[in-house]
């Protein structure tokens, strides 16, 4: 089958590669790019491991073949750190509130309670769990991912106060 | 769970795809948002010989109302649909129906042209447009039809459309006084044991005028419940029995069984459905011809 030329930014660097039409996101970040960030849970759009932003919307990277990313701009968790290294305050508060444990699903749900939170800057505890849906854990249990979303929330409500 | 090999074409006008669909005929499959064809092909049921990806077409995005009608382009998003005032005033149904698709991540990529097409049984989108009456419409190299949704889905993921037809849009005329969806799944985003889309029109003197009440997840296609509805017209909106128009919903339809619901028990669940959304529809309609 023909293999069709990439054009994507990942993470703020642009990159070209070939791709076999059927190479999902998810394959072509972890395979090729070496991001391996991004984990692969159920592979059918379920479990939202593999949850990226692509122009800033939250995706399953499983649901789309990278030949469909042309022109997009790729963010995965490895693009949510600091430039100076360190985590992001979404990463930090599920730190702090115990929102992992063996941390095969934390990528997922800190790309995806990353997006959320850019649009409802303010969620009440019900939108939070309706946002976390979307993210299966299979170990932690919810409680401790529900209070890293609200500690989250307080983090930034305070630093605009302060 | 790798899709088996595919040539992709991701033709950038309609005229460029309904081409290529002429060309390649049956070998070829549609691939709007892809939230259901992609695990359908990662898990192989289905293999194709050629995708043609609609995501490049930018025609096939938008929201137009105009006279009364409000026509959605096949590729527009769900995230679009369930957020855009145009929608949320003029089809409110539809922007209803929207949240209990998928996850959010679902809904930033999934269209409502792929989830008409996908025609599985317990999605919302078809059911929605069961009971707004929509015209589904089909382009291809042949020309162009516009087809009820009442025609449109023949059986579990099937539907009137040809192999070198797309769906381009879905258009929506008048907007129902009243409307409501519900539906009962095991956990939020999972597709529906049983659900129910409902429209209702009342006239002046507060009778109904028209009840359309479709249901989802209970059978092999969205069903409308045609009888109970013909049956509720001309009864006084305010006193209508919801358990009774959903006995009646339900009667003649063989729901059916599977590991979440057997049949019994989703039959029941989907008449109470179908009653509290007639009330709940029927409620709104009255408000609105009493207060505006």
């Amino acid at each position: 089958m023909a293999e069709h030329e990439l054009e994507v930014t990942v993470n703020g660097r642009p990159v070209t590669d070939m791709v076999e039409p059927r190479m999902t996101l998810a394959d072509f970040l972890r395979d090729r790019l070496r991001l391996t960030g991004t984990h692969l849970g159920c592979e059918h759009g379920v479990c939202g491991a593999c949850t990226v932003l692509a122009d800033g919307a939250a995706i399953r990277s499983c649901l789309v073949f990278a030949v469909q990313m042309r022109g997009a701009a790729i963010t995965t968790v490895e693009g949510l750190t600091p430039d100076g290294g360190g985590l992001s305050d979404v990463q930090e508060a599920f730190r702090a509130e115990h929102g992992l444990q063996c941390g095969f699903c934390t990528p997922g749900f800190v790309v995806s309670v990353t997006a959320f939170l850019a649009e409802h800057p303010d969620p009440d505890t019900d939108q939070i769990r309706d946002a976390l849906s979307g993210n299966l854990c299979r170990c932690t249990g919810y409680q401790g991912i529900v209070r890293a979303v609200q500690a989250a929330v307080r983090a930034r409500q305070e630093a605009r106060v302060g | 769970m790798k899709a088996a090999p595919f040539e992709y074409h991701a033709p950038e006008t309609l005229d460029e795809a309904l081409g290529l669909l002429a060309e390649l005929g049956d070998e070829a499959k549609v691939l709007a948002g892809g939230q259901s064809l992609v695990p359908v092909l990662a898990l192989r049921l289905a293999r194709f010989g050629h995708l043609v990806d609609l995501n490049r077409i930018p025609a096939l995005r938008y929201v137009r109302a105009a006279g009364g009608v409000t026509r959605v382009g096949a590729m527009t998003t769900h995230a679009t649909v369930g957020d855009h005032a145009e929608i949320r005033s003029r089809v409110p149904l539809l922007a209803e129906a929207t949240p209990y698709i998928g996850h959010f991540q679902i809904r930033n990529r999934g269209t409502i042209g792929g989830s008409l097409s996908h025609a599985d049984p317990g999605a919302e989108y078809p059911a929605a447009a069961l009971a707004l009456d929509a015209g589904i419409v089909l382009a291809s190299a042949r020309g162009t039809r516009t087809v009820a949704a009442a025609e449109f889905f023949t059986g579990t993921f099937t539907t009137v459309a040809e192999p070198d037809e797309v769906l381009t849009e879905v258009r929506f005329t008048g907007r129902p006084q009243g409307c409501a969806v519900l539906e009962l799944a095991r956990r939020h985003g999972d597709f529906a044991l049983a659900g129910v889309a409902c429209a209702a029109e009342i006239d002046s003197a507060e009778r109904i005028a028209s009840l359309r009440l479709a249901l989802f997840g209970v059978a092999s296609t969205p069903v409308l419940a045609t009888a109970a509805g013909q049956a509720a017209r001309g009864a006084a909106a305010g006193e209508l029995d919801p358990r009774e128009v959903g006995r009646a919903a339900l009667a003649g339809v063989s729901c059916v069984a599977d590991l979440h619901a057997d049949a019994g028990y989703r039959e029941r669940v989907a008449a109470h459905l179908a009653g509290q959304a007639v009330r709940q529809a029927l409620q709104q309609a009255l408000q609105e011809v009493r207060h505006g």
